[in-house]
């Protein structure tokens, strides 16, 4: 009998209302994740990523079709699908130290298990210096940083992901990579992770999810099976991202013609 | 490069000597700027005053030295000496009194409103149709309902703070950036949770606004609620200065009352800095 998988998508469909006309932002969309894959969603803007992270999250219910985490159905989000947004989503009355222990004290967990597992996870994060400062004093790089630290700290099993480097400029991206999937191979994490940079999905995914508009869907899979670290000035990597990119234009030309 | 890329507002590091020796001298100067318009308002006054414009209006000195009369007595020995104190302490207790008693009703409210249909869809629309009456416009009717005194007093000043209080309660509530609240349901606090660990601190900063809106009218509603006959109060001063034609005790009245309702401001200032040091908006 095959694994179960920690994330099954299936059929699942979207459709907003919005004033009086409909918008289907998410067709027939069927995905399978595996525990501990990291799997990134690209495609054009308006080609329905966010809405599948949200169904997946539990934001959204899906208006057709079934999102099961371990065989379950998702009603509602829930701590073990932890959310990294974009634009952060901190409480900006928290310090570092207090966002990071939301969670974990919402649950009403022990006072000393939880200074415990705050600590780890400032440490963890490397803001040991800031874990009394307010997101407001933080740079956009360090507020990411607790974003992702206050899920892991809340027994996150898998993280969703939604552009969240996109607001960083390139040498904070390019580090915050490099240590989430330090994060990611240590821990045996699970990431669903969109993006709209091909060369960010190829040098994280083990698998690239392309996606595209009108309405909104999944076109393809394609496995990455470059060896880790990567290195994207490799004649490899580029080799992908030619093969990749060929694919989402193509998809682009389809439509077009 | 993570740790290295300090926060550029620099609250984090301690302020140096030197930075507090330019601190000091900054606020000097700021404090000697704030200074200079009511310095030439006063010397105008003075001018005019000696020049015979007006007869009616005692000079700067003499408001001055019956001020002092007012506040410690020795000089005049009328009815007003020595009585500032107890006109203040009647006053700012009806006001306190008052504001309290209007934010103890109007948060909730407000928070109540912002949050829940059935309680704005309830109350809002009557709200929106009390709110333009002024304040001064109740003065016969809480004649009426609750006597000529102090609690008629009591009652108006409740009136001028509520409003402010609840609309920016209802406003910060209604406010908060709905990000917030997934965060929160994700990360497992849900429901009624959410009520005290996302709208309240969330709509914090909107509610001082309220608070100090509503004291400042406290205040000002103050002078009219004490018109009614009562014996004793800044605004019963100012009434009977009026009554009496001593213009001295009537400015006197006024310039209490400004004192009081200054500091008391600061001192909502000086809370709301302390609560509200997370927000960008609000230290300093
Ligand atoms: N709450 C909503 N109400 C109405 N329409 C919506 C809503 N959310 C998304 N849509 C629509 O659904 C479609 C897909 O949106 P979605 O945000 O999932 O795209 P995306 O792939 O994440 O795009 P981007 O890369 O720009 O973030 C868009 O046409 C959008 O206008
Ligand atoms: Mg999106």
């Amino acid at each position: 009998m095959a694994e179960l998988p920690i994330l099954d998508v299936q059929g699942v469909g979207k459709t907003y209302a919005f004033n009086d006309t409909r918008i289907e932002a998410l067709r027939d969309a069927n995905l399978t994740v595996r525990k501990g894959e990291f799997v990134c969603l690209i495609g054009a803007s308006g080609c329905g990523k966010s809405t599948l992270l949200r169904i997946v999250a539990g934001f959204e219910p899906p208006t057709v079709g079934t999102a099961l985490m371990w065989g379950k159905p998702i009603q509602g989000p829930a701590p073990d699908r932890g959310m990294v947004f974009q634009d952060y989503g901190l409480f900006p009355w928290l310090t570092v130290r207090e966002n990071i222990g939301f969670g974990p004290a919402s649950r009403g967990r022990p006072k000393s298990e939880l200074k415990e597992t705050v600590e780890r996870f400032v440490a963890l994060v490397g803001l040991s210096r800031f874990a009394d400062a307010y997101p407001h004093q933080l740079s956009g790089g360090m507020k990411q940083r607790v974003a992702i630290a206050r899920v892991l700290a809340n027994d996150a099993e898998i993280v969703l992901m939604d552009e969240p480097f996109g607001a960083l400029d390139a040498m904070t991206r390019e580090r915050l990579q490099d240590e989430l999937l330090e994060l990611w191979q240590r821990t045996g994490l699970t990431v669903l992770f969109v993006t709209h940079s091909i060369e960010e999905a190829i040098f994280l995914a083990d698998r690239v999810v392309v996606m595209e508009p009108g309405p909104g869907r999944i076109a393809c899979e394609h496995r990455i099976t470059l060896p880790r670290p990567r290195d994207v000035a490799s004649p490899e990597f580029n080799a992908v991202r030619r093969e990749l990119s060929a694919r989402l234009h193509s998809h682009h030309a389809k439509k077009a013609a | 490069m993570s740790d290295a890329t300090v926060p550029n507002t620099g609250a984090l590091a301690a302020p140096s000597p030197r930075l507090g020796g330019f601190r000091l001298l900054a606020r000097l100067k700021s404090f000697g700027l704030a200074l200079i318009v009511p310095l030439l308002l006063l010397l105008g006054w003075h001018l005019a005053v000696k020049a015979g414009m007006t007869r009616l209006i005692p000079s700067p000195g003499e408001v001055a030295e019956y001020m002092v009369d007012f506040a410690v007595g020795g000089i005049w020995d009328d009815a007003f000496s020595a009585t500032l104190l107890q006109h203040l302490v009647a006053s700012a207790s009806r006001v306190y009194g008052g504001f309290a008693l209007a934010a103890l009703v109007a948060v909730p409210l407000g928070l109540l409103i912002g949050r829940v249909k059935l309680v704005s869809q309830l109350l809002d629309p009557f709200i929106q149709l009390m709110r333009p009456i002024p304040v001064t416009a109740w003065l016969p009717l809480s004649m009426i309902l609750f006597g000529l005194g102090p609690k008629s007093a009591f009652f108006l000043v409740f009136l001028g703070a509520f409003y402010p209080i609840l609309l920016n309660t209802v406003f910060g509530v209604k406010s908060v950036e709905p990000r917030l609240f997934e965060a929160a349901s994700m990360l497992g606090c849900r429901g009624n949770a959410q009520f005290f660990k996302v709208v309240l601190p969330a709509s914090l900063p909107s509610i001082f606004t309220g608070l100090r809106l509503g004291l400042g009218l406290a205040w000002f509603v103050i002078v009219v609620g004490e018109m009614t006959g009562v014996p004793q109060g800044l605004g019963a001063v100012i009434m009977d200065g009026r009554t009496l034609s001593r213009t001295e005790l009537v400015i006197c009245g006024m310039i209490v009352i400004g004192i009081a309702g200054f500091l008391s401001d600061r001192l909502v200032v000086l809370l709301m800095n302390r609560l509200l040091r997370w927000s960008p908006l609000h230290h300093g």
